[in-house]
Order: C-alpha cells, then sequence, then structure tokens
C-alpha cells in the first residue's frame, strides 16, 4: 500500500471533496465517489461444502450461491461474479487480515482468495431518478420486481463494465468500475443526471442521507 | 439486438455476450497420428446450416462463464440454452 500522504482515490484529480455538500435537499440524483474499500476476489466450489463453510464461518456469512445476490454481514459486503467467483467488500485496511484468515480457514482445500482492492473504484448513486440516471446507458431491466435492494449485476453502463449493487429502495447503488474507467464513467453520469437536478454529497454524509430518506420512506412501503 | 438468457443471469441484452463458433468440437486424442486433412479438417471446417445451429457463448460483460445456444441462423430464434457440461436439446437436428 502506499504511504498515506501519496495515497489517491481514483477519482482523487477530480476534487470532488471540494465540490460536495452535506446535505443535497431537493436534488434528484446525488452522486459520489466511495473511496478506499478493501476488495477480495473469492473462487472457489459453491457445491463443496467445505468451502461453503470455511467461507462462512470466517465471514460470518455465506457466499451468496444464488446468481446476481449479495449477502451482507456488519460491515463485510459479498457480492456474487458468478457460480464458483465472489467479490468480498470489507472497510479500508481490513482486507489484509481478511485473506489471511479466509486463507487459515480454507487450507488445504481447493480455493483462491487474492486482494484487488483499489482495482475497481466504487461510485456511490442514490436520490429518486438514480434509477432513470443508470437506465440511460444500462440494458438491464432495473425495475424492482427484476431488481431491487440485494441484487447485484455486472453489466455495461455507458459501454463500461460495471458492477452494479442496490443497496436500498431510494434507490442506492453502489457502481463498481475499472478504475482506469472511473473518471469516464464519472463524467457519463454527471452529464446524465443533469436534466434531474444532481449533487456531488460528501462521502461522509451519503450513508446518513440514505437512511434518513429510507426512514421516511418507511410509513409507505410498510 | 438478440436478447440472450444467459443459463445464470438471465436475459440479458446481446452486447453483454461474445460468440465463440460452432460447439462441442472435440479435440482429437492423438493429434499427431493424424493426416494433415484431418487436422485441417478439425481446425477449420466448420457446419454451416442453415436453421438451427449449436454454438459457443460467453458471458463476457456478465457472469463470465461460457455456455452453449441453440440458434436458428436464418431467424435468429434462440429456440436453446444449455451449460457447458450439458448435453443438446433432442430436438436439434445438427
Amino acid at each position: 500500500m502506499a504511504k498515506d500522504y501519496l495515497r489517491q482515490s481514483a477519482l482523487a484529480h477530480l476534487h470532488l471533496a471540494a465540490l460536495g455538500v452535506d446535505d443535497p435537499d431537493g436534488a434528484g440524483v446525488v452522486l459520489c465517489e466511495r473511496p478506499f474499500r478493501g476488495q477480495l476476489s473469492l473462487r472457489g466450489n459453491s457445491a463443496d461444502h467445505e468451502f461453503v463453510e470455511g467461507v462462512q464461518g470466517v465471514l460470518g456469512v455465506g457466499a451468496p450461491l444464488d446468481p446476481n445476490t449479495v449477502n451482507v454481514a456488519g460491515n463485510i459486503t459479498v457480492l456474487w461474479l458468478g457460480p464458483n467467483e465472489w467479490l468480498i467488500v470489507t472497510p479500508d485496511g481490513q482486507e489484509t487480515e481478511l485473506v489471511e484468515r479466509i486463507s487459515d480457514a480454507l487450507a488445504g482445500q481447493h480455493f483462491a482468495v487474492s486482494d484487488v482492492s483499489d482495482s475497481r473504484a466504487i461510485i456511490g448513486l442514490t436520490g429518486i431518478h438514480a434509477r432513470d440516471v443508470l437506465m440511460k446507458g444500462c440494458s438491464l431491466d432495473l425495475h424492482p420486481r427484476a431488481f431491487n435492494a440485494g441484487s447485484c449485476a455486472q453489466s455495461s453502463l455507458a459501454r463500461c463494465h460495471v458492477l452494479l449493487h442496490q443497496i436500498n429502495e431510494i434507490p442506492t447503488y453502489d457502481i463498481y468500475v475499472h478504475r482506469s474507467f472511473s473518471d469516464y464513467a464519472w463524467r457519463w453520469l454527471e452529464d446524465a443526471a443533469r436534466e434531474y437536478g444532481f449533487a456531488i454529497i460528501n462521502q461522509s454524509a451519503i450513508d446518513v442521507v440514505t437512511q434518513r430518506s429510507t426512514r421516511k420512506e418507511s410509513p409507505v412501503s410498510a | 439486438m438478440l436478447l440472450i438468457k444467459c443459463p445464470w443471469c438471465g436475459d440479458r441484452d446481446e452486447h453483454e455476450f461474445s460468440y465463440g463458433g460452432e460447439a462441442h468440437i472435440v479435440r482429437p486424442r492423438d493429434p499427431e497420428k493424424l493426416t494433415d486433412d484431418q487436422w485441417a479438417d478439425y481446425l477449420f471446417m466448420r457446419k454451416n446450416p442453415k436453421g438451427a445451429h449449436l454454438e459457443r457463448w460467453v458471458h463476457a460483460h456478465g457472469c463470465r462463464r461460457w455456455f452453449n445456444v441453440e440458434r436458428d441462423t436464418v431467424t435468429h430464434a434462440i429456440t436453446a440454452v444449455y451449460k457447458m457440461n450439458e448435453k443438446p436439446p433432442r430436438s436439434s437436428k445438427t
């Protein structure tokens, strides 16, 4: 890992911290970068009980076996990438230790776990028009009956290969995009969001705002 | 544009996939025992049917798995999708 003072997120050159607000009131679309998360690529045979249980023992949650679904336990997120491939997302700094714990727990088995942190940039997208923005550049069926909270999918967004994860019903998405495409993807999203009125939010504030919106909506959905 | 049903991810747009040519071509066990004609046949000669065709596709922008598709080369209608280790549908004439 680079020394802390040298470390830059994929979108650092856009100086989003200087543009961000804490309360994007009225914006139809809210964007932020979610920098610096640990990302691990996990490969293994999902039909092998020892592998599945070993992973569950370490993570506290099993690797999702249903295609295009996500399992979350505490601050660890496990996204389905393929029938024998998952992406484990951890808070910054926990990835190295987790690689060791998984390697120890699965020692002797046929598996692979690799630290791929920083290979993908993560863009947070929320707001009542977030789905409309994605629909401009993505051929996935994003209707809630087909894609809702807890769904993930790899697809293309404006010709970029992306991994989409829907987090809640607002809707809020995390968009994982390969680092070298992140500048283009961000600019495309800004452009696509412009007609709905968009705000850039400080990454420390996005979870607060999305939780507040979810609470507002909960009487309706209940 | 085709709507292709990935065996894992379900219906996805054609542009997420890449085409892999004719399916079920088996590499000869002892290539060194083949004549040049037999080897050339394995390497280069492909069916070019008008109608049902068994072919390989990979979900390149999705789960990155290879699978087989039965597609009508005239109408582009996809009549079957099955995984790599599965047998082609009985209806297939190829």
